[in-house]
């Protein structure tokens, strides 16, 4: 059996049986998660033994007839994008099932089964080679995370729920129009046979044409990701969000905007893609900034992180547009670092929600000296997420801000502000939290890591290290892959780019 | 060579210390923080005379860190001679202070986790020294800035140490983002990190790029080695433990921007602007700060100013093209300055935590060891003749004369401020009458034993290390020649200080008071640091945080934007259709739908499956 299938199909039958499962049994539920949960993810680690580092292409093809007419066909394989981002999905998914172990205690069974779910749709959106097929996993990844935060979310969690769907439905929307009427012109939902056409000549569109379906499947992808201005529905679908879903949403939601971006926005409308692609930059750095300095005064933990999330996106934004090598690798790998290190983010507000039942940061304080080890951890993913040398977020980030220095050195002076504010709000956040006075109220409800939170956090610190220290691992296949999106990008576009590197045009440019 | 085991080995103190050291003994946690340390001295020297004359770069490859495109960093060392001063000073000083901290921390709590930060600092340190790129640099360079974080706000219970960590690391990073752009553009400019590249090409580049490169990276130093305009974190800092002081902020970290710049001679050489601003910089903030330590009562805000000050004449060296002077006050620096900062910590400690010198005085006779060590240390700072802080700062202000008259002239002043305001600091805490209240008592062997050592060093270091020689073959030769004139009038403007601070605080100790109320506007403005603190807080920080939460989140974010969404979504409920159901609480009908819709989906994708695996 193909072993991509294997991965999509293993948390598929686990949702079925999931919903199957007592309601009496909530533990039968957990164990039954966690179980199929890891089984996943190590059979997504055994498709890097599968996966040839040597091939830009796509690798382990499933190419199977769904529906004749009109013809969609169920075709999945996977790149050197798609594989790190499936893993970073069977990798999240287990942890989030430990998060939630004790979080979780009403409608126990529902909340796995959806889990699950959500892992389908999300595998999915990065396998899937058929438009329409893409479209199917898009919406099936939509409905649990809407459950999720309406269901098990907090106070506000109707409003959060309603304003995650209602935005991303809109992009959605305009989404599906575009990927219907690429059908009616290149008679195929099959994306390599649309590209080929498009690379042979066979299908070629107006400018007006390109830029209209080039901004439909952009700002769908934007919501999602979210491009400043669109961002707004993301703090309060964090912050009402459960913790896993706020891991979930945070870590691999956010990358099926910028995944949508790389791999279908700009190989199939280049010269859209290059004409917005100025706009598009500075959208990207307003929203690293301003990103930045809206989670400075936040009061809430996780309404400041989820801020910080749209101004790191911000920096994955600027690296593809950028369309250098340089800054292409930097998006991808900090699509990855985002995964892992917001995604820790967010999991360790959610430990220390558990205990104190605030996310408030003035309701904590002093809690280094009560709980050591969990602020060691929590610190550790500060400086990751800051972009500390020798963890994830700095390679990507260096590299997004080099491309982009390549590109236009302007872009990269405002976008490395953002590098200074974010040290400005997570130490800050980092200090009223987990320095000071130990206050009573914390010292009761603060007691530090137990086995299964420490099953959370140590891979999750392990992966920061490891990206941090040795990119090597994880950037071949990415460059493979990138270089290939760049050569699309060249298909149609009236102007030449120099491929040879930064040493001659780009410099010249830059005098 | 082996290099890497120099950084690794207090990473593995680091590493054994900060995961195991709280079940540890203190006899333990010494062994592995101050083993480890030793140890990588020892390895250094072994390596050193390994490599025999090093007249040119040794240079070992461990593996690529980074790759994407036509960019490769390697995890590359280098030792040349200049690295080889570093090292030796790193490793030198850092196991003498390791040792003196023993003693200091004795009784402090957080014993294992001090010594873990600090032999984390020690890797960071020296991978930063040992960088065969300016990546790989940076990875020192900002790990000393999280060490450097993490031990001012050591005592992280008290607001004013985190918030003294916090600002030391913004600071940085604010210095760091100049680094950035500097290596964007060396990398722009000439498709590669690494030195020997870059350096074997940065003569034929542009002039204008250049400058600009050298600016930035400037700029950068500026963060790391406390310059104006970026120099306020580092007496906030001295809210850390003594010995991070000597070795952080005095003898080795702070020093790192002077490195730098001294690595990146060949710029600065072909980009004579940028030069000139390091100079300018250099001499403003040598002054500037001078003046500011002349009316401190704190004992470490008085040497924190002077280490401001000091950093000032080395960016002077390099600034004047006179790179092995500057890397010469470098080493002298680090041998009187951790001295005085480790004594004045003999001090605090003897006074169990007292750092106010009016609540000091008559010190001489209680602790005479602590005494002499600092009598030494204050000559060297002060450039008495022929101690090694004479030697060095001559010949900084040497090349200074040869640049322009009157950078040596303003040196010259500042170097007599120097030496008033350090032995103002040293009358006031060792002669007159005991003001205070402790008890004071002489510190222990393993305190006074390094103390000792620096002491000796202080006085004949610059004359045993000639390192303006040993330098000759990395940095172009100064022409600047020896001077008897400008010397002697350095070395008096020194004895005039030392003169002048004698009068002024034992002979007739009302002087100063006299001074303060004739002069009360000046005094204020130097006693409150010239308000910059304030200045910076009004003009940048305060705009900021309140434009951010009154204009950008509740103004824009929530105002304007989820104003006009919702406002959308209320016209739409007028309208009807699919958003109304949203809106009105019947979503869940809908999405339940889609959710089955989802499921059959699957149901029908797996039976497909099935059934093509079947035919």
């Amino acid at each position: 059996m193909n072993l991509l299938l294997l991965v999509l199909l293993l948390p598929a039958a686990g949702f079925l049986i999931a919903l199957a499962l007592p309601r009496s049994s909530p533990a039968s539920s957990r164990y039954w998660a966690l179980a199929i949960s890891l089984v996943t993810f190590l059979a997504s680690l055994a498709l890097l033994g599968w996966f040839d580092r040597s091939v830009a292409g796509d690798q382990l093809t499933v190419d199977l007839l769904w529906i004749s007419s009109p013809e969609i066909r169920f075709h999945i394989a996977a790149d050197g994008v798609s594989l790190w981002l499936v893993l970073l999905s069977t990798f999240l998914t287990p942890i989030c099932v430990l998060i939630s172990w004790n979080h979780i205690q009403s409608r126990v069974k529902e909340f796995y089964a959806f889990l699950l779910l959500l892992e389908v749709g999300l595998v999915g959106v990065f396998l899937a080679q058929d438009l329409f097929l893409f479209y199917v996993f898009w919406e099936v990844s939509l409905v649990p995370m809407y459950f999720l935060i309406g269901i098990w979310g907090h106070e506000r969690r109707i409003y959060a729920a309603v304003k995650f769907f209602l935005y991303t439905m809109a992009g959605s929307v305009l989404m599906l129009a575009a990927i219907i009427y690429l059908y009616n012109r290149a008679g195929t939902f099959g994306y390599a046979a649309i590209l080929d056409q498009l690379a042979s000549g066979r299908l070629a569109f107006t400018a007006f044409e390109q830029m209209l379906l080039f901004l439909a499947f952009f700002v769908a992808f934007a919501i999602k990701v979210p491009l400043f201005p669109l961002h707004t529905w993301l703090p309060d679908a964090h912050v009402e969000a459960p913790t896993a879903g706020s891991v979930m949403l945070a870590s691999v939601m956010l990358k099926m905007g910028t995944f949508g971006i790389l791999h279908y926005a700009l190989p199939l409308f280049p010269a859209a893609a290059r004409r917005c692609a100025p706009w598009i930059a500075v959208l990207a750095i307003i929203g690293i900034i301003y990103g930045a300095l809206v989670a400075m005064v936040q009061p809430n933990m996780k309404k400041l992180v989820a801020y910080s999330s749209v101004s790191h996106l911000g920096f994955v934004v600027l690296g593809i547009f950028s369309f250098t090598q340089i800054g292409l690798d930097g998006a991808v790998y900090q699509m990855l670092n985002h995964g892992i290190t917001t995604g820790a983010l967010f999991a360790l507000v959610g430990l220390m929600y558990d205990r104190r039942h605030s996310l408030a940061i003035e309701d904590y304080g002093g809690v280094a000296t009560a709980a050591p080890w969990l602020s060691t951890v929590f610190l550790i993913t500060t400086l990751a997420s800051i972009g500390l040398p020798l963890l994830n977020n700095f390679v990507g980030e260096f590299l997004v801000l080099q491309g982009a220095a390549l590109a236009n050195f302007k872009w990269a002076i405002w976008a490395a502000l953002g590098v200074i504010l974010s040290a400005c709000y997570m130490l800050w956040m980092y200090q009223r939290v987990f320095y000071g006075e130990l206050k009573d109220a914390v010292r009761s409800h603060m007691p530090d890591l137990n086995l299964r939170e420490w099953a959370v956090v140590v891979p999750l610190i392990a992966m920061m290290v490891w990206m941090g220290v040795y990119s090597k691992s994880f950037l071949d296949p990415v460059g493979k892959t990138t270089a290939r999106v760049l050569e699309q990008t060249q298909v149609n576009v009236p102007y030449r780019v120099d491929l040879r590197g930064p040493a001659s045009t780009e410099v010249s440019r830059a005098r | 060579m082996q290099l890497w085991l120099i950084p690794i080995l207090p990473l593995a103190g680091f590493l054994i210390n900060g995961l195991f050291g709280r079940r540890f003994s203190k006899g333990l946690v010494n062994a592995f923080a101050i083993g480890s340390v030793v140890l990588a001295f020892l390895w250094v020297l072994k390596t050193l005379f390994g490599l025999g004359g090093l007249t040119a770069a040794y240079t070992e490859h461990y593996f690529t860190w980074i790759q994407s495109g036509a960019l490769s960093v390697g995890c590359d060392f280098s030792v040349d001679r200049l690295t080889a001063v570093m090292l030796l000073v790193v490793t030198g000083i850092g196991s003498l202070i390791h040792i003196y901290a023993i003693g200091y921390m004795a009784h402090e709590g957080g014993y294992y986790r001090f010594f873990a930060y600090l032999n984390l600092f020690m890797f960071f340190m020296l991978t930063l020294v040992l960088a065969a790129n300016y990546l790989v640099l940076f990875v020192g360079w900002e790990g000393v800035g999280l060490c450097s974080y993490l031990l001012i706000g050591f005592y992280f219970d008290k607001k004013i140490a985190t918030d003294a960590g916090n600002k030391a690391f913004i600071v940085n990073r604010i210095g760091d983002f100049g680094f950035s752009l500097a290596m964007f553009l060396i990398f722009r400019q000439f498709g590669s990190f690494d030195f020997a590249h870059v350096f074997a090409q940065a003569p034929a580049a542009p002039v204008g790029l250049l400058t600009l490169i050298g600016i930035l990276l400037m700029f950068g130093a500026c963060g790391k080695s406390a310059q104006i305009p970026l120099y306020v974190w580092l007496p906030d800092a001295m809210a850390g433990p003594t010995p991070v002081s000597a070795l952080i902020h005095a003898a080795t970290m702070v020093t790192a921007g002077v490195y730098m710049t001294a690595r990146s001679w060949v710029i600065y050489t072909h980009a004579p602007i940028a030069m000139d601003v390091i100079a300018y910089i250099g001499i403003a903030t040598a002054f500037v700060a001078a003046t500011i330590g002349l009316a401190q009562n704190d004992i470490k805000k008085v040497f924190a100013y002077s280490t401001v000050s000091q950093l000032g004449y080395m960016f002077v060296g390099v600034g004047c093209g006179a790179f092995s002077a500057g890397i010469y006050h470098l080493m002298t620096h680090a041998f009187f300055k951790a001295l005085l900062f480790l004594g004045a910590g003999a001090v605090i400690h003897s006074l169990s935590g007292e750092q106010d010198m009016r609540q000091m005085g008559g010190l001489r006779a209680k602790i005479p060891w602590t005494f002499g060590v600092m009598l030494c240390a204050s000559l060297a700072i002060a450039g008495f003749p022929f101690t090694s802080g004479f030697f060095s700062k001559d010949a900084i202000l040497l090349a200074a004369d040869h640049r322009a008259p009157w950078l040596y002239w303003v040196g010259v002043f500042t170097a007599g401020m120097t030496a008033f305001y350090v032995f103002r600091a040293f009358f006031m805490t060792f002669f007159g009458k005991y003001r205070g209240k402790e008890h004071p008592h002489e510190s222990p062997p393993v305190m006074l034993i390094p103390l000792v050592i620096l002491a000796g060093l202080s006085l004949v270091g610059g004359y045993l290390f000639k390192i303006p020689d040993f330098l000759r073959p990395v940095f172009p030769a100064v022409e600047a020649p020896e001077a008897f004139g400008p010397m002697a009038v350095a070395s008096a403007a020194g004895l005039l200080g030392i003169a002048l601070a004698y009068l002024m605080y034992v002979y007739r100790p009302g002087i100063p008071d006299s001074i303060a109320s004739g002069a009360k506007g000046l005094y204020t403005l130097v006693y409150n640091k010239y308000f910059v603190d304030e200045i910076y807080d009004a003009a940048v920080v305060k705009p900021l945080v309140g434009g951010s939460r009154v204009v950008l989140w509740k103004g824009f974010d929530a105002g304007l934007i989820d104003g006009t969404v919702n406002g959308i979504g209320a016209r739409a409920k007028g309208i009807g259709g699919v958003l109304r159901l949203a809106q009105s609480g019947n979503t869940r009908s809908y999405a339940t739908w889609i959710a089955f819709g989802g499921v059959l989906v699957i149901f029908g994708m797996a039976a497909m499956i099935v059934l093509g695996g079947l035919r």
